[in-house]
């Protein structure tokens, strides 16, 4: 996997224009999020530097706009632009964190079943498939809402992106298992692990050293398309109140803000950054798409 | 019929392990007692209630007695509302089992025929089209596809009412607001996000079947038979797809529940989501604990009903070769 990597990558990936413009549009997004304080016009989330003066202004290209916000403020004067910058960041986070937490779990699962099968792996996926049952969505929705009840309201919001990389990464984790558990059944019949035994290896030298960097392609491929849903599912989280506190809103916070104006002919608090993130998810879904074909030339 | 009784055990075991979750919740996050009595009750009388409502019995002696009540479909009374949880389930169930059976209806008329048509004409401009769509629809949250609706049909247009039910009319016994005119009114928004993910998986799902199928050898036998298209697309290659399918389909069937929490969110429907909702914003326990052991159960029955129809659908499973 890794040597050919080196020798047609570009080639591969320069004849695919949709991939590079999505890699080029996340790489924006990524370092717009990550630098956000320098790049981000405003401090959105700051009481000093906003003013309720310049509530509702719509972006500049609309009457009535002040060129000091480019795509316009909300209700409390807070710039929409600033305001993207900083929740792109909160969702960035809290995908990546879930899925590296779903990549650790399902791997170790994975893992586990594969190489000792047997009772070990009658248990594992026995709970893998229960959970497998039931929808992600809805797993990190009551995980969410059940530490919401239980924790102070403060520490909850003081929480919020733990909590969320937590209940989304513990909803996530089986598809690894499974797909890691796949790969390892496979791999464990080669003759390469067989040998590992034979000179007596400990197990988990072999596991770690030498099963694990062949199964890494659909884990790789898989992490990319969770990435995305992970991000929705943040963003759907934060709209429905369970997520990140609207003092500090993530992506999905600021649609859910902008939803409740409206009514007023207010759409640019919803519409900028939900574009966001629209094309957070289906740059992601992209590139993964195009990964999974680069790795699998078979279904090409 | 093995295959089933092993199945039916399993879920009966998930039906405990949710209850035990439910239990957990219901039990330990929030004091029950505190909950019942007023501030002026002396810690005597306090603990007069707990040993009368058994609350120093033994876990495994409590666990089973919850589920014994929630069996009789006594999840407790709920904080916020000061009722019968079992009763406002009832009142809330209806008006998410239509959203639910409508969009799933919708999802399945589109989704069907436009897989097969996609597998059958890989190339062609239309299927290119549909495909093209279908990731559009699988990518867009489903709360923001509510929103931007509601933004053009209701803010813009003015055509579509933006939330709540409308006039329901008493069908069987049911309320429901898909007989009204008003009511399929305001239906048509939720159903039409509700439905839309769906429609995109099923089909991508149909589409990847039928083309792994029309590979086969059987399919180039049947054509060499010189059989009519249609009788080797829907006679012989369909029925190969159905059984991934119909796993699909269960498996859909219980994210359909799951995101109408959101789609009753984003047009203040009046069903079980909503209630959900209210109940993490108003820590109100019993309700929530409900919730849960009410849509395990949905969801382990949908999968039951999903692997009974396998014993009727694939022969391999019904003579037991596996």
């Amino acid at each position: 996997m890794f040597e050919k990597i080196r020798s047609d990558f570009w080639y591969e990936l320069l004849n695919s224009p949709v991939t590079v413009i999505s890699s080029l549009i996340i790489g924006m997004i990524v370092i717009g999020c990550a630098f956000a304080p320098i790049f981000a016009p405003h401090t959105p989330f700051d009481p000093a530097t906003i003013s309720i003066m310049d509530n509702n202004l719509p972006p500049v290209w609309q009457d009535g706009a002040d060129a000091r916000f480019l795509l316009g403020t909300d209700l409390q004067g807070r710039d929409v632009l600033s305001a993207m910058l900083y929740g792109g960041r909160i969702s960035l986070i809290v995908g990546l964190g879930a899925v590296l937490l779903s990549v650790l779990i399902g791997m170790a699962v994975g893992l586990l079943a594969g190489y000792f099968g047997g009772w070990t792996d009658a248990i594992l996926m026995r709970v893998a498939e229960v959970q497998f049952a039931f929808p992600p969505i809805l797993i990190a929705l009551l995980f969410n809402g059940i530490l919401k009840t239980t924790l102070p309201a403060e520490v909850f919001a003081a929480a919020a992106v733990p909590i969320m990389v937590l209940a989304i990464g513990l909803a996530g984790w089986v598809q690894f298992a499974r797909i890691v558990r796949a790969s390892v059944m496979v791999q464990r019949r080669q003759d390469y692990v067989t040998s590992c035994e034979a000179i007596g290896l400990p197990t988990r030298t072999i596991i770690l050293r030498h099963i694990t960097p062949n199964i890494l392609g659909p884990v790789l491929v898989l992490a990319m398309l969770q990435i995305a849903v992970a991000i929705v599912t943040e963003a759907t989280l934060s709209f429905l109140g369970l997520g990140t506190p609207l003092t500090e809103p993530s992506l999905g916070a600021l649609i859910q803000i902008g939803s409740q104006y409206l009514f007023s002919g207010i759409w640019w608090v919803v519409i900028f950054p939900g574009t966001m993130l629209l094309v957070m998810v289906v740059a992601f879904n992209l590139v993964a798409d195009w990964v999974r074909d680069y790795l699998n030339p078979r279904l090409r | 019929m093995q295959f089933l009784i092993a199945r039916l055990f399993q879920a009966a075991i998930v039906m405990l392990c949710v209850a035990f979750i439910g239990f957990l919740v219901f039990q330990y996050i929030g004091d029950p007692v505190l909950a019942l009595v007023g501030q002026e009750t002396t810690v005597a009388e306090r603990d007069a209630l707990r040993e009368s409502l058994g609350l120093n019995d033994p876990i495994i002696v409590q666990y089973f007695r919850y589920v014994a009540n929630a069996i009789q479909g006594d999840f407790g009374i709920s904080y916020s509302f000061n009722r019968e949880v079992s009763e406002m389930i009832a009142d809330r169930l209806p008006a998410t089992i239509e959203l639910v059976l409508l969009s799933g209806v919708l999802s399945l008329l589109l989704a069907v025929p436009a897989g097969i048509y996609t597998g059958i004409k890989r190339k062609g401009g239309i299927a290119q089209t549909i495909m093209a769509l279908s990731v559009i629809g699988v990518s867009v949250p489903s709360f923001l596809l509510g929103i931007l609706l509601i933004l053009v049909y209701s803010v813009w247009l003015n055509w579509l009412p933006s939330f709540g039910r409308g006039d329901v009319a008493s069908v069987l016994g049911f309320e429901t607001s898909l007989f009204t005119l008003d009511g399929l009114r305001h239906a048509l928004m939720p159903a039409a996000v509700l439905c839309l993910f769906q429609l995109g998986v099923i089909l991508r799902l149909i589409r990847a079947e039928m083309l792994e199928v029309l590979r086969t050898d059987y399919i180039r036998f049947a054509w060499a038979r010189g059989l009519p298209a249609r009788h080797v697309y829907l006679g012989h290659a369909l029925k190969n797809t159905l059984v991934p399918v119909v796993t699909a389909i269960g498996l859909q069937l219980s994210s359909l529940f799951a995101f109408s929490i959101i789609t009753e969110r984003v047009f203040q429907w009046p069903g079980m989501g909503s209630l959900l909702l209210h109940a993490i914003g108003q820590s109100d326990i019993p309700l929530l604990a409900a919730y849960l052991i009410f849509v395990g159960l949905i969801f382990t029955i949908s999968n039951l009903l999903v692997d009974a129809i396998y014993v009727l659908i694939d022969p391999r499973i019904r003579h037991g070769a596996r």
